[in-house]
């Protein structure tokens, strides 16, 4: 019965969706303010049944409830309740219907925080995630429903959640990037909003701006999640393959980071409206292209859900009609009217230009390293054509590079121009510094020199450098003064160039050894001695495992690893567990390969110096985007627009 | 040579060969289907040299298993993959042949399709140069963008004026 | 910046539908085209399964239209087209040579016997090396032969009437011409 109470939650949601869209848009239009003013209720009701649909999918896995097909084919009896709570979205219906529920929340919170918003505007911006909403929920209720039933053939037990996600990463990884996703619709919705409207000056800029800078937190957060889950749980100690659903959640990062940064400066200055417009359009986009390519079959990934045709024509046409008319509204009425302002080369307009420039061109590049195959393969009739790896970092490194050069730049610079003996002056120390150490520290510490390492070392202690000089500049003036949207900046920045330094370094010390040991055998990795202590047998709770015992002593310090090597009983697959001794300056990684026969073991060692500064790296821009929306102008924007209205009702 | 830089890269992008590093990941069913399986599959291999190893190490990263969906040789274990790796092995071990050759070596028998480096041919040009012309269209909208003459051109006393009003408050620095 | 320009970024969006629609017509994302198509057969050395000191190459495959056909007693799909090749052999009268691929011999024997053997000759392929040479990566697999040896097909899967009728016959319909 609450399946089908689900199911009856989901078609309200629809319905009222469809209400939002039509009162938000058409009463916009029409000027209907009864309507608009429904809105609110509205959504509010939307959200609510989406969530109860959430809940009772939730129970049903907490309830073994083996007669609804999504829960039978996702769990098992065995499985840990917490993993019975996050196979919720483990597979493809139900992480859709933590999407929409996703969506409905963020709309929610649009809608109760549009108090400053002029009332037509907000409604259009509700009426275009009403039609957002309205498709999401029809794909979820025709082709994908969570809640069909497989009575009366309901199975005894369920074929279990798959092994590699029962994870901690699969509580946290979809969550915080399905928020990102989603999150940027905000945007989107606003940018149609103000091309609906007409209304494009900049003050849709302003009122988006803290809605890009969250979503983009979350979705920032949401990448690094799924590179650490991935290092940890394959245990080869690789953390990102430029994999196509990959790179469906890094092009909306890198449109979404031009994003945020253009909307910075057409707030400010008021240029770069189209662009923004445009890339507020391209980066929710590139969100849907992405949920297309993981969820269609199209392209080939071990990541992607279950292959089925239908849902990518459904998803193909849900995003022909989105995007295609969104762009379509675009060219038809942003305005050719180039800006007035001008500024010079050394300004920090054009270096944002850069920025905007460079991130666009990374997105493309991915973009077509992703759909190169499929083109090619369609064009030449049947050729297939592999592009990896070698191809996205041929790429990506010397745009990174380049905008890592401009990055170091950008506290010197000021709005509309520096003059250029000024800006010599204050970077040049910085610049020689930068080489210094970038150049010395390496051979100083190891003796020798890997020209890769060194480029990216110069090129963070120049960010870091010209970073931390201007902040001491302001600090002289009273820390308490500086603005916590710098601070944002600032850490956004820092974490920038400690990924930097995360990525250059690990990728070129790490150190791999595959050898067979016997135990009481000792390895030398690195100055760090590993002896192997064997193997011994362990019950999981839906598991058995070989557990090894690896004995560690580094600089006097010493620990125990204890890689795993799983069999499954449900599905009967086998794991690699790793043990990962994960510190601030490097990682100890172990894992177990197959017996060999008399104790013996093929084992796998590997030391990988600083790969938790990519992490660190990514959390510290997370933290970045989330301070910088709270700094206080968000604030004293509000109260300034309550006071006319309580003046106005005072006379 | 020490330990803390025996990964010497190579291929056009010193990064490329690390960054590719195995990925274990679900094994496919083969055409037969084969029991499915996600174990850690690893080769315990001889090589002449620390040299050799590196170089196998990179090759094994950028060589696709023909059958996977989308993993390269290190990462996966199917059957497939081993004996790839095995030949790849050999190859480096005792063949004598280059990095290129081996990968020629390959591509003649599985296709295009197990290089992860697409080969640079008339019909892959718009792959390997498209993103170069993404690029230079970027700096052309820069260059055309800066170069716009001014709406109402100031003198030089309200430019410096201008100039000292903007800079002078040092919250509009931000 | 003209009207004009605005549409760029619609038009590339429709290129990409366009692309993403093709996707769906496309072919299996497990089978792989064979880089051995128009080519010569590799030459090859290797042992017959049921006589393992006598070895065989190429030129045994030399003459006239020939199936290679890589099979293995692992491999539940080889059993189901069995059948099928049974019947091409009796009824076509084409030769059929087997590739033993990843095998134990005793039990590849076995199952000739049990099963019916289609073969002229069965090459032993133990540790997978000629499959590399082929470009083989699972089974089964079938190579279909001029009668200079060169590889005028492969297909990736079992063989069943249909694959027969739709992807063999005209081929071999080409080469009887010839």
């Amino acid at each position: 019965m609450m399946p089908e109470l689900g199911q009856l939650a989901l078609a309200l949601a629809f319905c009222l969706s469809v209400l939002v869209a039509v009162f938000g848009l058409a009463g916009a239009q029409l000027g209907r303010m009864r309507w608009m003013a429904a809105l609110d209720s509205l959504v509010l009701g939307k959200f609510i049944f989406v969530a109860f649909a959430f809940v009772i999918l939730t129970h049903a896995f907490l309830t073994d409830d083996f007669s609804v097909a999504y829960v039978a084919n996702n769990s098992n009896s065995l499985l840990p309740w917490y993993y019975k709570m996050s196979a919720v979205w483990g597979a493809h219906e139900g992480s859709f219907l933590l999407l929409v529920l996703i969506m409905a929340g963020w709309t929610l919170a649009v809608a109760l925080r549009s108090g400053e918003l002029p009332r037509t505007f907000s409604a259009r911006v509700l009426g275009v995630m009403g039609l957002l909403n309205i498709g999401f929920l029809a794909f979820l209720i025709f082709t994908s429903n969570p809640f069909d039933r497989l009575a009366p053939m309901t199975p005894a037990d369920g074929a279990d959640l798959n092994p590699l996600l029962q994870d901690f990463g699969l509580i946290v990884h979809p969550p915080m990037l399905y928020m990102g996703y989603v999150g940027f619709s905000v945007s989107f919705a606003f940018a149609l909003a103000a091309l609906l409207s007409r209304r494009l000056d900049s003050s849709w800029a302003r009122w988006s701006r803290p809605w890009s800078n969250v979503a983009w937190a979350f979705l920032t957060l949401g990448i690094v999640l799924g590179s650490w889950w991935a290092y940890y749980e394959l245990g080869w100690g690789g953390w990102w393959f430029w994999d196509p659903v990959e790179n469906a959640s890094f092009m909306p990062w890198l449109a979404g980071t031009a994003l945020i940064h253009s909307l910075a400066v057409t707030e400010k200055r008021g240029t770069f409206k189209s662009w923004t417009l445009l890339l507020a359009i391209t980066t929710f986009s590139l969100s849907l292209l992405g949920a297309f390519i993981v969820r269609s079959g199209v392209l080939t990934s071990v990541h992607a859900f279950a292959v089925d045709p239908t849902r990518g024509m459904f998803i193909l046409a849900f995003l022909l009609v989105v995007v295609g008319g969104s762009l379509a509204l675009y060219a038809t009425r942003a305005s050719v009217i180039a800006s007035r302002v001008r500024y010079g080369f050394w300004s920090r307009e054009a270096f944002l230009l850069i920025n905007n420039i460079i991130f666009v061109v990374a997105m493309a590049f991915v973009l077509l390293g992703t759909l190169y195959p499929l083109a090619y393969e369609a064009v030449t009739g049947g050729d297939k054509i592999s592009v990896g790896v070698p191809y996205f970092n041929a790429g990506f490194v010397p745009l990174m590079l380049l905008l890592a050069v401009a990055l170091g730049a950008l506290p010197v610079l000021q709005w509309k121009g520096t003059p250029p003996g000024r800006l010599w002056r204050d970077l040049r120390w910085m610049a020689l510094a930068s080489v210094t150490l970038g150049v010395g520290l390496p051979l100083l510490l190891t003796g020798a020199l890997a020209w890769q390492a060194c480029v990216a070392l110069v090129v963070g202690f120049w960010i870091l450098g010209t970073h931390l000089r201007d902040l001491w500049q302001r600090g002289r003036r009273g820390l308490g003064r500086v603005p916590l949207a710098y601070w944002g900046m600032f850490a956004a920045h820092g974490g920038f160039a400690v990924a930097l330094f995360g990525i250059a370094l690990t990728s070129v010390l790490s150190v791999e050894k595959d050898l067979r040991m016997v135990p009481g055998q000792t390895e030398q990795v690195v100055g760090i001695a590993i002896t192997f202590d064997g193997v011994a047998p362990r019950q999981g709770v839906n598991f058995v495992a070989d557990r090894g015992t690896f004995l560690i002593e580094e600089n006097g310090h010493r620990y125990a690893l204890h890689p795993e090597k799983r069999r499954y009983l449900a599905r009967e697959m086998v794991m690699t567990e790793a043990a990962i001794d994960a510190g601030f300056l490097r990682d100890v990684y172990v894992s177990l390969g197959e017996p060999l026969g008399d104790g013996a073991w093929a084992v796998r060692l590997q030391v990988k110096p600083f790969v938790r500064w990519i992490w660190l790296g990514g959390l510290l821009m997370t933290l970045g985007g989330i301070i910088a929306v709270a700094d206080a102008r968000y604030r004293r924007l509000r109260r300034r627009a309550a006071a006319p209205a309580g003046a106005g009702a005072a006379a | 040579m020490t330990e803390a830089q025996s990964i010497v890269n190579f291929g056009r992008w010193p990064w490329a060969s690390v960054a590719a590093r195995a990925w274990r990941t679900l094994l496919l069913l083969w055409v037969c289907a084969t029991p499915a399986w996600a174990a850690t599959q690893v080769d315990i291999y001889d090589f002449p040299s620390p040299e050799h190893e590196a170089r196998y190490r990179a090759l094994i990263a950028e060589l696709r298993c023909p059958k996977c969906l989308n993993t390269n040789l290190a990462g996966s274990d199917a059957p497939i993959a081993q004996d790839l790796r095995r030949t790849v092995h050999k190859l480096v071990s005792e063949g004598g042949l280059s990095d290129a050759e081996i990968r020629a070596y390959l591509q003649e028998r599985y296709g295009d399709f197990v290089l992860y480096d697409p080969p640079f041919r008339p019909d892959t040009w718009i792959l390997w140069l498209a993103p170069a012309a993404f690029l230079l269209l970027g700096v052309i909208v820069l260059l055309r963008l800066l170069r716009q003459p001014p709406a109402d051109p100031l003198s030089a006393a309200e430019s410096e004026r201008l100039h000292t009003l903007l800079n002078r408050n040092s919250q509009d620095r931000n | 910046m003209s009207r004009a320009s605005l549409f760029v970024p619609l038009g590339v969006f429709l290129l990409i539908v366009v692309i993403g629609f093709f996707g769906f017509r496309l072919s299996d994302p497990h089978s792989l085209p064979s880089a051995l198509l128009g080519k010569p057969f590799p030459d090859f050395s290797a042992p017959l399964l049921d006589d393992p000191a006598r070895l065989v190459d190429r030129s045994a495959l030399l003459g006239a239209p020939v199936l290679v056909n890589v099979w293995a007693t692992w491999c539940p799909t080889c059993k189901a087209e069995h059948d099928e090749l049974l019947r091409i052999g009796a009824e076509t009268g084409i030769r059929i040579v087997g590739v033993n691929y990843k095998d134990d011999r005793a039990q590849a024997l076995d199952w000739l016997v049990r099963y019916g053997d289609p073969y002229e000759f069965v090459i032993e392929d133990r540790d997978g090396s000629l499959g590399v040479e082929l470009g083989v990566y699972g089974a089964p697999e079938t190579f279909l032969l001029d009668a200079d040896g060169r590889v005028v097909y492969k297909h990736v899967g079992d063989i069943n009437p249909r694959v027969w009728r739709d992807d063999f016959e005209p081929l071999l319909a080409d080469l009887q011409d010839d």
